[in-house]
């Protein structure tokens, strides 16, 4: 197991360099840089602050040094939040966006398997038609539409929930945004429960089941449930990406103090570091998130072992 | 005899399909007693599992029944749903023909088989571990104290079905309806399934209802039988006499599709098409990125002749490395040892410098299924090989050569313009050997052409590769564990075990004089007839 982890681990070092590499450079491609501001700025300033940040170095010099860095866990400073490390802003950010992707990614469990349950055992019925209308619906539109619209009826029209703010956590500021982020992983884990339920229900050994005199509910919950729940486990994974990428749009929406709102910040000021340093961070816990998923596919499935 | 133990009365099942109904079972009764078998003989699609599946109420919903199936004088087509549930896996049980995927995958078998005790029995879970572990020791389970807590996939396809039988017998049914039971297993593992069922039924004293394609079985193993096809019943009565003398066309000739005849032998001089001398094939695998490798000698050390216009049979179970021993006979596996071809030593050919050789050397599949691409038309896929090995052909030439060859295979050359999910198994099968040869080979590697066919079908496929060997002197290596079809067919055959040799020679002295105790239990196994 520990060697799996290790394996898993040192496989991931590649990926990240090619990711870290192809980010450094594009953000490099596009046009502007940190210190261009609506005010223009004395050039001999915008020189000491270059070179101060060794900004005014060769690109390849620049990443050579950033590479350096970086193995010594250092993300350097924010070129715009002043008296800031990047680490500090993505400590700063990484328990709004936790929370926010945690209640998400529960919420989505929640609500999908059952659904996607519900749908199959009642296959081809106006219930399983219209819950599948509803997850094609859910897939169909993405999250940026969603969410302001959702802010406008709830928050403005109707004025039950707050249309954004942080507000220390608080529940009614939560659900907006949780529900936003969540609404498209709700809709794949239903119809990938559902897909699975179906085939599962099909399968040999339930039909085995049902041949020991069983009620139908102790073979969906006994033999059927547990066989189709691998597949979204196994989805786990890529879910926890896209929710990553979800929140970096819902946190700008819903004006969350998260990773996500730094990272679009750093990449509209051209804050080359704080850019870099979500992306990296990003980047390694997908990485984590697969594992620990893949990890947990092994305590469901006794054909998955990893301790060679 | 007082009331029959299960009796059906004129059953008939519809299915109703998006497309229409369809009648899969017609005005059926039979009756069996307590203690009896009944064997319920048919083709594939002939409506025997539909019926013994209906026994159960296990149809899909689409399925509506009529008719009377009574249990010791209950008709079941009345009962309620949780009678029914009563009676499943307590009065009535069943094995099936899938041991491989019929278990729940991620359950220990101890919980699946303690399952039906708890339910029917009310047992506590120590009790019926207690008799769970009974029950795998009866069905015999080797170390059952250690496999009770085994995962489905760590037992093999035998073991899996010895499960099967436990969890059926664990409540000590009146009734075991066995669907196709040994189907899918070894022909040794399939005797010894069969010879612990007649033991426990000894044992408990229980009916059995025994669902099969194979004949040879019921022979062996029913006291009654009944024949089916397209859904009716043709023929019934006491095995003995429908052996003797079978009233019906249908029962007649699956009695006569067990495979005839023997092959002529070719000239003792005749010349040596393909020779191996002491031939490995070893595969490798490695765990961990540091570790040594894993080595498994799947073929180890097996010298063969084969002659011009010979054929020659490999026998042996699944595991045995036949297969792999064929691939490497045309190369298509690594292997080391010596390998000519007519003149020409092919011991270390690569990819490359055997494609000249491809068109003489082919190949027929098991798995008629499979092994043609269902995007090509059947014209697309006999016409492939001859545009890799002979590009100077016009298409009118190749038209020509195509249609020559579903000729030979007594195809309608017609049949050229469509897909080959619009063609039945046996079909298929004749569409591959077609494929094969459109190409002129002087050499067709036969992996298990027959296996997955009907018996009638299989006595056709067979005449057909015997025809095809006359009329172009065709050279076959045959690979099958079916030893009744590897006797009509072979010259000289090959018995494999464990990668290696354990008999070899002419055919008729290996089947009517076997000196080995492996090649001898085969036989007895697969019911060959050793003065037949």
């Amino acid at each position: 197991m520990l060697n799996y982890i290790a394996k898993r681990l040192a496989m991931a070092i590649p990926t990240l360099w090619i990711v870290i590499t192809l980010s450094f450079f594009l953000m490099r491609l596009a046009p502007g840089g940190p210190f261009d501001g609506e005010r223009q700025l004395p050039p001999e300033i915008e020189a000491n602050l270059m070179a101060a940040y060794h900004l005014d170095e060769p690109l390849w010099m620049q990443y050579l040094r950033y590479m350096g860095n970086l193995l010594q866990g250092d993300f350097g400073p924010s070129f715009k939040y002043k008296d800031f490390s990047v680490t500090e802003l993505i400590m700063q950010g990484f328990p709004v966006s936790l929370e926010l992707g945690a209640l998400a990614i529960g919420l989505a469990l929640l609500l999908g398997l059952p659904m996607g349950v519900m749908a199959a055992l009642k296959r081809n019925t106006a219930l399983d038609y219209s819950l599948m209308g509803v997850a094609l619906g859910g897939i169909a539109i993405p999250n940026f539409v969603i969410a302001p619209l959702m802010a406008l009826l709830f928050g403005v029209l109707l004025g039950w929930l707050p249309v954004g703010g942080w507000n220390g956590g608080a529940l009614p500021n939560l659900v907006l945004p949780v529900v936003a982020l969540a609404i498209q992983q709700i809709a794949y884990v239903a119809r990938m429960m559902r897909a699975s339920m179906i085939e599962v229900l099909g399968s040999h050994y339930i039909r085995t089941a049902r041949a020991k005199g069983l009620r139908e509910h102790e073979v969906i919950l006994r033999h059927a449930l547990r066989p189709a729940m691998l597949p979204v486990l196994s989805y786990l994974g890529p879910a926890i990406a896209g929710i990553i990428t979800g929140s970096v749009v819902i946190e700008q929406i819903f004006g969350l103090p998260g990773i996500g709102r730094y990272f679009v910040q750093g990449a509209l000021n051209r804050d080359y570091t704080l850019v870099m340093g979500t992306v990296v961070f990003y980047g390694v816990l997908i990485v984590l998130m697969n594992l620990i998923v893949d990890l947990l596919y092994s305590l469901f499935d006794p054909q998955i072992r990893y301790d060679d | 005899m007082t009331t029959p133990l299960l009796e059906i009365d004129n059953l008939r099942v519809d299915f109703d399909l998006p497309t229409g109904p369809v009648t899969a079972v017609k005005d059926v009764s039979f009756s069996i007693g307590e203690n009896q078998t009944l064997a319920l003989v048919g083709e594939s699609g002939s409506g025997k599992s539909v019926t013994s599946t209906a026994v159960m109420r296990l149809l899909p919903e689409m399925a509506r029944i009529s008719g009377k199936i009574r249990f010791a004088g209950e008709d079941l087509t009345e009962a309620s749903a949780s009678r029914i549930r009563q009676l499943r896996g307590n009065d009535i049980s069943m094995i099936f023909q899938e041991p491989m995927t019929s278990l729940n995958p991620l359950q220990r078998i101890g919980r699946q088989v303690a399952e039906v005790l708890k339910k029917h029995r009310s047992m506590s879970g120590k009790a019926a571990r207690a008799r769970v572990l009974e029950l795998l020791e009866q069905v015999g389970i080797p170390e059952a104290q250690r496999r009770i807590d085994s995962y489905p996939y760590e037992l093999s396809g035998g073991q899996r079905q010895r499960v099967m039988i436990a969890m059926a017998l664990a409540c000590e049914p009146r009734l075991l309806i066995a669907d196709e039971p040994t189907t899918a297993l070894d022909v040794t593992v399939q005797a010894q399934i069969l010879e612990l069922l007649r033991d426990l039924q000894r044992r408990y004293g229980m009916a059995i209802l025994f669902i099969t394609h194979d004949l040879g079985l019921v022979r062996q193993f029913a006291e009654r039988v009944c024949v089916m096809r397209h859904g009716e019943l043709v023929e019934s009565g006491s095995t003995a006499e429908v052996f003797a003398a079978p009233r019906h066309d249908y029962t007649r000739m699956l009695l006569e599709a067990e495979p005839r005849g023997h092959k002529p032998p070719v000239a003792a001089d005749a010349p040596l098409l393909l020779q191996a001398r002491n031939m490995r094939v070893r595969f490798t695998t490695r765990k961990r990125l540091f570790a040594a490798d894993d080595v498994f000698e799947a073929v180890r050390g097996i010298t063969l002749d084969v002659q011009r216009g010979q054929t020659v049979g490999i026998v042996g179970e699944s595991g045995s490395g036949k297969s792999t021993l064929g691939r490497a006979l045309l190369r298509l596996l690594d292997s080391q040892g010596q390998l000519r071809f007519e003149d020409t030593d092919i011991s270390g050919f690569d990819k490359a410098l055997m494609r000249p050789l491809r068109s003489r050397m082919q190949v027929v599949f098991q798995d008629p299924f499979g092994s043609l691409s269902p995007r090509l038309t059947v014209g697309e896929i006999i016409s492939e090989g001859l545009r890799v090995h002979f590009p100077e052909l016009d298409r009118r030439e190749r038209e020509r050569r195509v249609i020559e060859a579903l000729e030979d295979v007594a195809l309608d050359p017609l049949m050229r313009k469509r897909y080959p999910h619009e063609f039945s198994g046996g079909q298929r099968q004749r569409i591959a050997i077609a494929r094969a040869l459109v190409l002129k080979p002087d050499f067709l590697l036969l992996d298990e052409p027959t296996s997955a066919l009907d018996r009638s079908v299989q006595v056709t496929v067979i005449e057909l590769l015997r025809h095809l060997q006359d009329k172009y002197g065709l050279t076959y290596v045959f690979i099958s564990h079916d030893l009744a079809v590897v006797r009509a067919l072979s010259d000289t055959v090959l018995v494999m075990k464990d990668g290696m040799v354990v008999e070899q020679g002419a055919t008729e002295s290996v089947f009517a004089n076997p000196r080995e105790a492996y090649t001898r239990e085969l036989m007895r196994a697969a019911f060959v007839d050793p003065a037949a």
